[in-house]
């Protein structure tokens, strides 16, 4: 991303104290920077804008937040591509559609 | 799919008939091609509504009373995207609310027309007495700059062919066209031979004759006039009344808002010879001349007539198109006038304009000064030829 | 690197335009568009005869994005603007995209006269409960003593049940859900495009940055949470007893019926003018 989206982005985020979007430490812990074939779910981070929603109500917690509040797949084992987070996020920036 | 908008009647000659100011306006219409017509129910423009409600329906055309004006100033421009040649009528209080929809049209460039039947104003005012207060109205009644055409007859067969004029200059402008009228225009009857439907010019706007992917609907080009595509067409393009680029699209950089403003101002300044309609009446050997517009300028005629019987060398100037302005016109008859009188039926709304094409009352060229003199009335009657004369007698 | 997969919603988007869009970060309007989307997808409507129409507001700001005959028009007047087009040619599918304010305050008037006309025009409310775009005022769905920009002390306005306002002026399908409940959403859009005559769904939705800040909602996934905590199924929002009833809302479609449409009754109109032989045109 360009650092000028970081910036803005960084600007306008809101601090949310009682955010139950847990932050996950293990920074290396990191797989798919958008490796399609082995994650079952495709993160576009150009327009992913760290809203937490995907990672709050995916039914089988495949998501987590990563230091800098995106999110990334964790357990992608776990997902049943039920495509929650596809439907729930409000800037199309994930799919967990069956390929 | 280009429609033909050209109605086609039987092209027997016209015989002359008693017509009322609202119904011409109403024919006028139909003749132009409208097939769109939203409106509310208003004195002195009702009459408009009531012949087009039963009009429409027989030509296919589509007729709906809103719940207030500005619903009907929003219909139509809806209509017009959608292809419609659309119209609304209404009068001082009406044209007051539609002044935003007004703008937005004259922004987003969205042909139609608005038709305000002059009644005493301002407020609830004279619901059936004449005015010519809203003169300015017409042409700065919307925030914000935007030029405006607005035209204005003084009789009943020109508001049949200035509503046909109307419709031309909106779909070949592509903005907002005002018809001015007032109560008594609208309302008198006169006898009357339309013209041959036939020899009728009728103005449809340019629509884009390359692919969907190409086309940009608000693309500047030296005539400032682009293709209007209609909803529904294949070219699915995006439409709003924020400052927006040549897609469209809304925009925040300088310079794509000046290109899009003074397009929309040159647009209209740069064609003022194609848009300005005069009446010069005995000015040939004037010295001192009448400027009138609308009602008031029957009167004015009426008045040269007396004037010349008596010898005075009395000429009138109308304008048929108020807005833009006939600066030049007006300064050419105007200019060496000894005095003008400028007779309308408001507190000086065109002699404000007069004074400022005319560089005040002191003329260089002949240095001396020219008199220019107001007969204003404002009480819901009509200025009289008598009332020109007698002061014509008493100004000299 | 493996191919990037294509979302349904991304072929509707006009690719001109910036993407991320202009919403907050967790607003439902994204959410809505998507849904929007794919249920324009699943009904296989023809992009070209699909009008959007939208007033101002943040709501407003949907039409850009997709690749659709699409009016910005002004602030509460969209139901007016589509009215026209409806009228003009009503082959075409027709929705307005409007705010809780846009619709029911500024375009109150249109709102519900369009409802008593029955004209097939889909509304879709993105109820916010505030006026978003302007910076966080109360709207005439903001809750009785909920915090604004212009309601410091608490809002003493009380508000406006869109869904029983449009029934009481006339419209035929009218249903709420929520921007969490997105496949009920989807399923009720479908059936409000595929309804012949005026068809509401008010969406209640999230507005974490100016409403959810104010009120300390939390999170844009909390106030979703609340969503769907707080709504109830018709039928077991009646079992409520009052006291419950104050904290929850009802979601589900309130009315459906088919009524005479009213371009197909202007239609009627006209056709008794066509000479026979057209009659059949």
């Amino acid at each position: 991303m360009s650092d000028k989206v970081e910036k803005h982005r960084e600007g306008t985020i809101i601090k949310q104290e009682d955010s139950p979007v847990k932050m996950e430490v293990e920074v290396n812990d990191v797989k798919s920077e958008g490796d399609y074939k082995k994650t079952p779910v495709y993160i576009y981070y150009d327009w992913c804008v760290k809203c937490g929603i995907c990672i709050e109500f995916c039914p089988t917690n495949v998501l987590a937040a990563r230091p800098d509040g995106y999110p990334y797949v964790k357990h992608p084992e776990k997902c049943i591509h039920c495509e929650t987070c596809d439907r729930l996020c409000p800037n199309f920036a994930i799919t967990g559609a069956k390929r | 799919m280009a429609k033909n908008k050209i109605k086609e009647t039987s092209s027997k000659k016209q015989e002359m008939v008693l017509m009322q100011g609202n119904e011409a306006i109403a024919l006028g219409a139909l003749a132009a091609g409208v097939d769109f017509f939203a409106g509310y129910p208003i004195t002195p423009s009702t009459e408009i509504a009531e012949i087009l409600s039963e009009e429409l329906p027989k030509k296919g055309g589509k007729f709906i009373q809103m719940e207030d004006e500005i619903a009907s100033i929003s219909a139509i421009i809806g209509a017009s995207l959608a292809g419609a040649k659309a119209m609304t009528a209404t009068s001082g209080p009406g044209f007051s609310l539609m002044q935003e929809g007004i703008g937005f049209a004259k922004m987003a460039e969205v042909p139609c027309v608005v038709v305000n039947v002059m009644r005493g104003g301002p407020s609830t005012g004279l619901p059936t007495s004449p005015s010519q207060s809203d003169i300015m109205q017409a042409r700065w009644g919307n925030h914000g700059d935007t030029p405006a055409i607005v035209l204005y007859p003084n009789s009943v067969l020109e508001s049949y062919e200035l509503t046909i004029r109307a419709f031309n200059l909106a779909e070949k402008y592509r903005t907002c066209v005002v018809l001015l009228s007032d109560e008594v225009l609208g309302h008198m009857r006169e006898a009357v031979v339309l013209p041959d439907l036939e020899k009728v010019k009728i103005i449809n706007r340019i629509k884009p004759t390359i692919p969907p992917e190409w086309y940009k609907h608000y693309k500047n080009n030296p005539k400032y006039i682009s293709p209007l595509a209609s909803y529904g067409e294949g070219y699915r393009f995006h439409v709003t009344g924020l400052a927006h680029d040549e897609r469209g699209f809304p925009t925040n950089r300088a310079d794509e808002i000046e290109t899009l403003m003074e397009r929309l101002k040159n647009k209209i300044l740069h064609h003022i010879d194609d848009l300005v309609q005069i009446e010069s009446y005995m000015m040939e050997d004037a010295t001192r001349a009448i400027f009138a517009a609308g009602i008031s300028s029957r009167a004015a005629k009426e008045a040269v007539n007396i004037l010349r019987k008596a010898g005075r060398r009395v000429g009138m100037l109308r304008p048929l198109t108020i807005w833009p302005f006939p600066d030049d016109a007006v300064r050419k008859y105007l200019f060496d006038m000894k005095t003008i009188i400028v007779a309308e039926l408001n507190q000086g709304q065109l002699s404000r304009e007069l004074k400022r094409v005319m560089g005040g009352v002191w003329n260089y060229s002949k240095q001396k000064k020219r008199k220019i003199v107001e007969l204003q009335k404002n009480n819901g009657e009509i200025i009289t030829p008598e009332e020109i004369v007698n002061l014509f007698r008493e100004v000299r | 690197m493996a191919q990037i997969p294509q979302k349904v919603i991304h072929k509707y988007l006009r690719h001109e335009k910036k993407f991320p869009h202009v919403w907050c970060p967790g607003c439902s309007n994204g959410i809505v568009l998507g849904t929007v989307i794919r249920a324009i997808e699943d009904l296989k409507y023809e992009r070209d005869n699909i009008a959007m129409v939208s007033g101002i507001g943040c709501s407003s700001r949907m039409p850009v994005y997709v690749d659709f005959n699409t009016l910005h028009s002004l602030h509460g007047r969209a139901i007016a603007y589509a009215t026209g087009i409806k009228m003009y040619k009503p082959h075409m599918k027709v929705m307005v995209i409007t705010g809780d304010g846009d619709s029911t305050a500024i375009g109150g008037n249109h709102f519900i006269h369009a409802a008593r006309r029955n004209i097939d025009i889909t509304v879709i409310v993105i109820n916010n409960y505030i006026y978003g775009m302007t910076g966080g005022q109360f709207s005439p769905t903001t809750p009785t003593g909920d915090k604004a920009t212009t309601s410091p002390y608490g809002n003493i306005d009380s508000t406006f049940d869109i869904c029983k306002l449009a029934i009481g002026a006339g419209a035929t399908f009218v249903a709420r859900t929520t921007a969490y409940h997105a496949i009920e959403a989807k399923k009720y859009i479908e059936k409000a495009f595929e309804h012949k005559g005026f068809s509401v769904v008010d969406i209640i939705s999230a507005c974490p940055v100016i409403y959810g800040r104010l009120n300390k909602k939390g999170t844009p996934a909390q106030m979703m949470i609340d969503m769907r905590d707080n709504s109830l199924p018709i039928a077991q929002y009646e079992k409520l007893s009052e006291e419950e009833k104050k904290f929850k809302y009802p979601r589900g479609i309130f009315v459906q019926e088919n009524k005479p449409e009213y371009t197909e009754k202007y239609a009627e109109l006209v056709k008794m003018f066509q000479k026979p032989e057209e009659q059949g045109k």
